[in-house]
């Protein structure tokens, strides 16, 4: 009975109810939606980061990680390989070359970091094939061909099949260099990362740089299911002690702290949002307990104790921020649901956002703990915010309340 | 053996730093089945004496018996199970709850007394029979009259069984119509069940209804009259 008197006395005053409500969907359709339009942005940040930039894993020498010459590779690494593939958790593993080096067109010269790879293999660990715009995969060239980003591309002003010309150190401390044609212009979300980033075969690499057969600064290794990440890390780094092994939060931490940040961002906008609506709550039931003055204290008199008095003003508060706080959380699923499809277009800002990284087309991605969360905190604003109009309530002396009229 | 025995119930009130003696000295026994009406001018302390006997109010002095138990001893929250329990009360603005039936106004008194539902479906419509409206059983207090509003309120009253029932000027709203149908269902309540009534009342059809008038007049009992 008291959920029932609670509930029909929301609605004595639909107005001043529907305010109430309508003002919690609002906030709670802002909280919902901007945590899965943020979790959204996040994931593909990260799956992004993970797919085209650092792979899952990484293994190293430690002198590679203190200093990434030329002559810090893993001699063996050809069989590190070999040995890695036997687990079928793994999707691909590709042995690199990685080398710091100088790229050169007709044009201009630039920094760029050297990626030398088994195309077949390194397409196992990399999505960059799929971020091609022009050309193929290591495709359409037959000597020397190298893949590049767009960036670097306009930055050197060259085109499919233009020369370019790598310039080196060779093992053996001699200035080196070759002529690659590009085969192929990658665009991914990071502009920074098309810049610096070139590929070319491991072979045509070692050759220039005298590297011996079997030989690569980096081993990277892409596995088939994120949850298994801890355990074949560590399994790979007990088989090969020597090596410096690391997933991808450790290479790229910006990357792990990503969800974190966007998850801690979310509830301070949750909190301001729910503070906000939970003085409007104080605001409205503080009215309720003052119009009603005289039916508490006869409701009290006929012999309803204080604390269901208190209890009675709670639950009507509580299904005040429900009835909202569920609308808003219902309408952020649908709009997120809607947009998830189509895609949130933010190329307006397409090239602030490419430079750190980020897509310009957002689709939102529920996050069901924090949506849970959500709808708790909005209970609990519901519960708190009635707290001291309830207490006001239970001060009331029955015999002086229903005097008041 | 009576069930309420009042003894020197004082009662001051300091509004603006004077004193003011709202019922001064009052002694009163109150027999089961009796249909007694306390009457006097405004201010008199009609209302001042039925919310001490109602225990919504304490008094500064005096002590209060019911059956046995001292309710101006009781500690707040058992003074409201205390009323629930033994006393029913009928106000002047009827005081119904808006949001709930007839029916569920009756249910809820019971429902307070946690008495299973069957039992208070069954009761309240006896009860809303004996007071003459069981056609409105599934209708809100705004939709009926005045004297309809207080008719349920004194189903509401006798919903917990109590040992009596205090009325707070329970015609003064009503039409003499109304009025007399309200007294009449009260009397016969009274004399077929056996339900003690007690009134605070300036209405003469109250008056004439009574077996007892007690009058009072500046919080003294001016004259205790026992009609047969």
């Amino acid at each position: 009975m008291l959920l029932k008197i609670s509930w029909r006395n929301i609605w004595r005053n639909p107005t001043r109810s529907m305010v109430v409500i309508s003002a919690m969907l609002v906030g709670m359709f802002a909280g919902v939606f901007s945590s899965t339009f943020i979790n959204g942005w996040m994931q593909q940040r990260l799956k992004d980061g993970i797919e085209t930039e650092t792979s899952h894993i990484q293994i190293h020498s430690p002198a590679f990680k203190l200093n990434d010459d030329l002559k810090n590779y893993i001699p063996e690494a050809n069989a590190i390989t070999a040995d890695i593939r036997k687990n079928d958790q793994i999707r691909g593993v590709s042995p690199r070359i990685v080398i710091q080096s100088m790229i050169a067109s007709a044009e201009t010269a630039t920094g760029v970091k050297i990626i030398g790879a088994d195309p077949m293999e390194e397409k196992k660990v990399t999505n960059l094939p799929d971020k091609l715009i022009e050309g193929k995969w290591f495709e359409g060239v037959k000597r020397n061909p190298i893949i590049i980003g767009h960036k670097l591309a306009d930055k050197l002003k060259v085109k499919m099949r233009s020369k370019v010309v790598l310039r080196m150190q060779d093992t053996e401390g001699n200035i080196t260099g070759g002529a690659f044609r590009v085969a192929g212009i990658y665009q991914t979300v990071n502009s920074t990362f098309d810049e610096t980033n070139v590929w070319v075969c491991n072979t045509d690499l070692q050759q220039l740089t005298l590297l011996p057969d079997g030989a690569a600064h980096e081993i990277t290794i892409f596995i088939n299911n994120q949850d298994d990440l801890a355990s074949i890390e560590n399994q790979i780094s007990a088989t090969h002690p020597d090596l410096i092994t690391e997933s991808w939060p450790d290479l790229s931490p910006e990357l792990g702290y990503l969800t974190e940040i966007g998850n801690t961002y979310m509830y301070i906008l949750v909190i301001i949002i729910l503070l906000a609506l939970g003085f409007g709550i104080v605001n409205t039931m503080l009215m309720v307990v003052m119009e009603r003055i005289h039916e508490l204290g006869m409701l009290m008199a006929v012999g309803m104790s204080k604390s269901r008095v208190f209890l009675m003003i709670i639950i009507e508060s509580t299904f005040l921020s429900i009835v909202g706080g569920f609308a808003g959380i219902l309408l952020g699923a649908l709009t997120t649901e809607y947009w998830a499809v189509k895609g949130i277009d933010l190329s307006i800002w397409g090239e602030g956002l490419s430079e750190w990284g980020f897509a310009t087309i957002v689709y939102p991605v529920y996050d069901i703990p924090m949506v849970v969360t959500i709808a708790v905190m909005v209970i609990l604003t519901g519960i708190v915010a009635s707290i001291y109009p309830a207490y006001k309530g239970l001060k009331l002396n029955p015999s002086e309340a229903i005097r008041v009229i | 053996m009576s069930i309420i025995s009042i003894k020197d119930l004082t009662k001051i009130y300091n509004a603006s730093q004077v004193p003011v003696h709202a019922v001064n000295g009052i002694s009163l026994e109150f027999e089961r089945g009796e249909f007694a009406a306390i009457v006097g001018p405004s201010g008199s302390g009609k209302t001042t004496l039925l919310n001490m006997l109602g225990g919504l109010d304490d008094p500064t002095s005096g002590t209060i018996v019911i059956d046995n138990q001292r309710l101006d001893q009781l500690k707040s929250s058992e003074r409201i199970k205390f009323r629930l329990n033994n006393i029913g009360f009928i106000f002047q603005a009827y005081n119904l709850i808006p949001v709930l039936t007839a029916r569920e106004n009756i249910e809820f008194i019971m429902e307070l007394q946690k008495i299973p539902k069957e039992q208070r479906e069954k009761r309240s419509m006896e009860l809303l029979e004996a007071v003459g409206i069981p056609d409105k059983a599934n209708i809100r207090p705004r939709q009926l009259s005045g004297g309809q509003q207080q008719r349920i309120a004194v189903a509401r009253a006798l919903a917990s069984r109590p040992k009596f029932i205090l009325a707070d000027e329970p015609t003064a709203n009503l039409d003499s119509k109304s009025t007399g149908t309200l007294l009449d269902i009260m009397e016969k309540l009274n004399r077929e069940e056996d339900i003690t009534f007690i009134f605070s009342t300036h209405d003469a059809r109250v008056v004439n209804k009574a077996r007892r008038v007690i009058t009072i007049e500046d919080g003294r009992v001016k004259n205790d009259e026992v009609r047969q």
